[in-house]
């Protein structure tokens, strides 16, 4: 979104390069705008995350969560997705210095931790499908639990093509010092996907092996 | 004028060093590591849902503040972030609550 | 920006929008005013659908035991009505002037995201004819505009009625969220030099705290709408009660958005009485930090209140007590809002303008809605008035007395502005009496006849109840009110084309935008305005009050006149919406359609980030 609302984000009447200098809190309106964005998605998912919590042992029919988390296969997707929020941090430092190529590099590595952690939640889909019979039509925790890992799937597979169409701009070195606030934005997409994902793992996960 | 407010006065120029960003990075490890042990620990059977809870808030705020630089940007953003987080957890915990 | 010469030959090269009229210049316009007047031409299209559709109920209603209109279609006349007078007329309406407004009341020359503001209306108009295009394939949704499962889940509900209702919202709700943080962001930091927060008008204010009960509540029916849908289509059980489901998630999902929802549109309606008031009483604004601050508390409490829509449903009496006292306290706020603005009256030199007119009526019929509410508020009074005429008179005193009335004041006091031409003053008093007039006879009625016992929703009702005289009462103030709304469009056409040239300050204005020509500039200020003062262009017009000689120092140091960079059309925000609009009816009845209209709405995404800014140096004309 904030590559695609770069030209748009323009104050009229700024000089042509795009340097939001002139603003009335002195920080960039795409900043704020991701920010906004950011706190509205909060409440998105505290809506999902508020039906789960009301509806995980509703369900007539099992499979029941505490019968199905697989907490070590979800722990090693978590470190994943961890370290690709270091990656990502790393890379919008590398940005705010001008280094381009090192811009790639991390966001490619960035990418890398999206794409291990969605092999390893798809396979624990197909998992809860093949040998629990769960799936989003079988029961009500089954419907919930899909729709809420699917949502935040969504955001990292979208999280993924954003950052694939900087780390492009960056490795043929047009990704340069004054574009850091776009590397900025993205990243603060990217760390926010990441928090979701540590409430979810708490909330879905740990709190479910753990018996509360 | 201390450090802290220098900072904010270069407000979306100021950045945690590469050393800040590894140490989160242990510091993150590590606390999942801990996560999924206490939830085997006997012990803390009684405080596990405040334990947990308590860790991963944790988590939360070391990449809202570190990696997503709150600690550094302009108050702003964490004002932002804050009412939403605040608001979506009361509103969560009510609904919860109201439907237990 | 971060384009390599590959992607600047292929993207750059795509055609750029160059027509500065016609047809084409209005579909690529990035022009904050031209998308306010697209949002205004819009929503009062809609308007007129959904008062028709009013029209039909109040006819079947008119007498007992009649079958003008049969039990179906009544269920989703309702249903619709409701649907498109919140989110397709009465919202964008305050949209409208949002647009054209915000930028000129903070000094800045567009709002802070041109394109996203584009693509805000697309997205609107999208949702609104995708919703209304269920009326001929297959009739729409009858399920009220709140869609309760399990009435509105498939099995009670087959066809694709709700279906529709539920991809338009979505569809519409996107343009409202991206909305909300362009004018978060417009009145945060697009500021005219000096322009702090506390000299910002009231309605700059309202504006603020509405976008963020927007950004805030639009996600949480997102995610009610969403599972609905998911039930619908792909057969997920969320509110399936065989499979244990508690269908009271939804209705408390559904409050905790629609409760803010109330907010977003009453208070942009408090915001525009705050403007007009203050300049048809020549006097400022009586306790403008106050009104500040009670504004942000409505917006916060608004939070925390949603509840009391749920007081039937059985949730024990602490909660209601709760919601009943959390209910009550924004009474307070709003009340001293409205001794306020009687504050602001009081020893003013009153012009009764028709704009003035409308926001003395928002007044008087506010407070009623506002009382009804206090009455609702209370959880026993409720189970006894809880799905009568009592609710439904109730909220029409807000909806239409706070809503309605605030925005025709808005017409008559910003239309110059928008549109160049003053409208007939005779005729806006006109339809301001018949509007009233009807507007009580249809509404107050419905107090009693709640009070009395008549369910809401009824598609009629037997004789000998004693309801009749009320239901023809209200019947004839419907068509009354329909005679002001005829009144009023007749007035804006014919002065549209007709009438008196609108002067830059007609009303000896108090605010910005009567600074700059009507209609405004397409660069809006040709020098930005150095702002000292909360009522800056009456300061200057008056330099012997105390303030005088500041403002005058400093608006020595308004801005340069010189060449104004001005970002021209663009394609990208009509492709991206028309994808996802095609890509709501291929989730329907084709998949292949939907991954089409998906694709086609991200490639006007990669299109927006790459095709540049398409800007235009314009040298203003020396206005000023
Ligand atoms: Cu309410």
């Amino acid at each position: 979104m904030s590559h695609s609302s770069h030209a748009a984000s323009m104050p009229a009447g700024a000089a042509a390069h795009g340097h939001e200098h002139h603003t009335s809190l002195g920080i960039p309106n795409h900043k704020l705008a991701t920010w906004l964005f950011i706190a509205s998605e909060s409440m998105f998912f505290a809506a999902l995350i508020t039906t789960y919590m009301v509806f995980r042992y509703r369900s007539v029919v099992g499979p029941h969560p505490d019968e199905v988390v697989n907490i070590p296969l979800t722990t090693v997707s978590t470190f994943i997705l961890l370290m690709s929020s270091l990656t990502m941090a790393l890379g919008v430092s590398a940005a705010q210095r001008g280094e381009s190529k090192a811009v790639g590099r991390f966001l490619l590595f960035t990418i890398l931790g999206g794409i291990g952690f969605l092999v390893i939640q798809f396979y624990e889909w197909w998992h809860l499908a093949h040998h629990y019979g769960l799936t989003w039509n079988t029961n009500i925790f089954g419907s919930i639990f899909y729709i809420l890992t699917g949502f935040h799937k969504a955001h990292v597979i979208f999280g993924m093509i954003w950052l694939a169409v900087l780390a492009v701009s960056a490795f043929r070195g047009t990704l340069r010092r004054e574009h850091a606030v776009h590397v900025d934005v993205a990243g603060l997409y990217w760390h926010f996907v990441d928090v979701v994902w540590i409430v979810i793992f708490t909330v879905v996960f740990l709190l479910t092996e753990a018996g509360v | 004028m201390g450090e802290r407010a220098m900072d904010r006065a270069h407000a979306g120029h100021a950045h945690a060093g590469t050393r800040e960003y590894l140490k989160v990075g242990v510091m993150l490890f590590v606390l999942t590591v801990v996560e999924v042990a206490v939830i085997y620990l006997e012990a803390l059977r009684p405080v596990l849902a405040p334990v947990l809870v308590g860790l991963s808030a944790w988590k939360f705020l070391l990449v809202a503040s570190v990696f997503m630089h709150l600690k550094y940007d302009s108050r702003v953003y964490s004002g932002f972030f804050a009412v939403g987080v605040v608001l979506a957890i009361l509103i969560a915990l009510a609904v919860t609550a109201i439907l237990a | 920006m971060a384009t390599t010469t590959l992607e600047r030959s292929f993207w750059q090269a795509l055609p750029k929008p160059r027509a500065r009229t016609g047809f084409w210049s209005w579909v690529t316009t990035v022009d904050h005013k031209r998308i306010g007047i697209l949002y205004f031409w819009t929503a009062l299209a809609f308007f007129l659908i959904g008062g028709v559709e009013a029209l039909l109920i109040r006819l079947q209603l008119a007498r007992p035991e009649q079958d003008l209109v049969a039990p179906d279609l009544f269920n989703q006349l309702f249903t619709m009505h409701a649907t498109t007078m919140i989110f397709l007329a009465i919202m964008p309406l305050t949209a409208a002037f949002f647009n054209y407004f915000i930028p000129l009341l903070v000094g800045a020359r567009d709002v802070a995201f041109p394109k996203l503001n584009a693509l805000s209306y697309w997205m609107f108009l999208a949702g609104g004819i995708f919703l209304n295009s269920s009326w001929v394939l297959g009739g729409p949704s009858d399920a009220g505009w709140f869609g309760y499962p399990n009435y509105s889940l498939s099995e009670f509900n087959p066809g694709l009625g709700v279906d529709f209702w539920i991809i338009g919202l979505l569809l519409a709700g996107i343009g409202t969220l991206v909305s909300g943080f362009n004018f978060i962001v417009t009145i945060l930091n697009m500021r005219a030099p000096g322009m702090s927060l506390m000299r910002m008008p009231m309605f700059a204010w309202a504006t603020l705290v509405t976008s963020f009960l927007i950004v805030f509540s639009f996600p949480v029916i997102t995610v009610a709408l969403l599972l609905l849908l998911f039930d619908r289509v792909f057969g997920t059980v969320f509110f399936d009660v065989f499979s244990g489901a508690d269908l009271t998630l939804y209705h408390h999902l559904f409050w905790v958005f629609g409760h803010p929802e109330v907010y977003i549109i009453v208070l942009p309606a408090m915001g525009i009485v705050s403007e007009v008031l203050p300049v048809f009483s020549r006097k400022p604004l009586f306790g403008y930090s106050v009104m500040v601050f009670s504004t942000m508390l409505i917006g916060f409490v608004g939070f925390g209140v949603w509840s009391h829509h749920l007081f039937t449903v059985g949730m024990g009496p602490v909660v209601n007590t709760i919601f009943s006292l959390a209910t009550m306290i924004i009474a307070v706020p709003t009340g001293i809002k409205m001794f306020n603005w009687i504050g602001t009256l009081f020893g003013g030199r009153l012009r009764f303008t028709a704009a003035m007119l409308y926001s003395l009526g928002f007044l008087a019929l506010f407070l009623i809605g506002g009382l009804t509410g206090v009455m609702l508020s209370a959880a026993p009074s409720n189970t006894q008035i809880h799905h009568t005429y009592f609710v439904v008179g109730h909220f029409h005193y807000v909806m239409i007395g706070g809503a309605l009335f605030s925005l025709m004041s808005a017409l008559h006091y910003w239309g110059p502005k928008m549109f160049g031409r003053m409208l007939d003053e005779r005729l806006g008093k006109v339809a301001f009496w018949t509007l009233f007039v009807g507007f009580n006879l249809t509404f107050f009625p419905m107090n009693i006849l709640g009070v009395m016992g008549m369910p809401r929703r009824i598609y009629t009702y037997s004789a000998g109840m004693g309801w009749d005289g009320l239901n023809a009462t209200s019947t004839l103030g419907a068509l009354i009110m329909a005679v002001s709304i005829l009144i009023t469009l007749y007035n804006l056409v014919t002065s549209l084309r007709n009438g008196e040239r609108a002067p830059a300050d007609p009303w000896d204005g108090r605010t910005l935008e009567w600074a700059i020509p009507s209609p405004a500039p397409e660069y809006n200020f040709a020098r930005l305005p150095n702002v000292s003062s909360r009522d800056e262009l009456w300061v200057r017009k008056h330099p012997q009050l105390a303030e005088g000689a500041a403002v005058a120092a400093s608006a020595e140091s308004d801005g340069p006149a010189e060449p104004i960079a001005m970002p021209g059309g663009s394609y990208m925000p009509l492709l991206v919406s028309l994808g996802l609009f095609i890509a709501g009816y291929g989730l329907l009845y084709s998949m292949p359609v939907f991954v089409g209209g998906i694709v086609l709405s991200l490639l006007g995404l990669i299109g927006w980030g790459f095709e540049g800014d398409n800007m235009r140096i314009i040298q203003p004309g020396g206005e000023q």
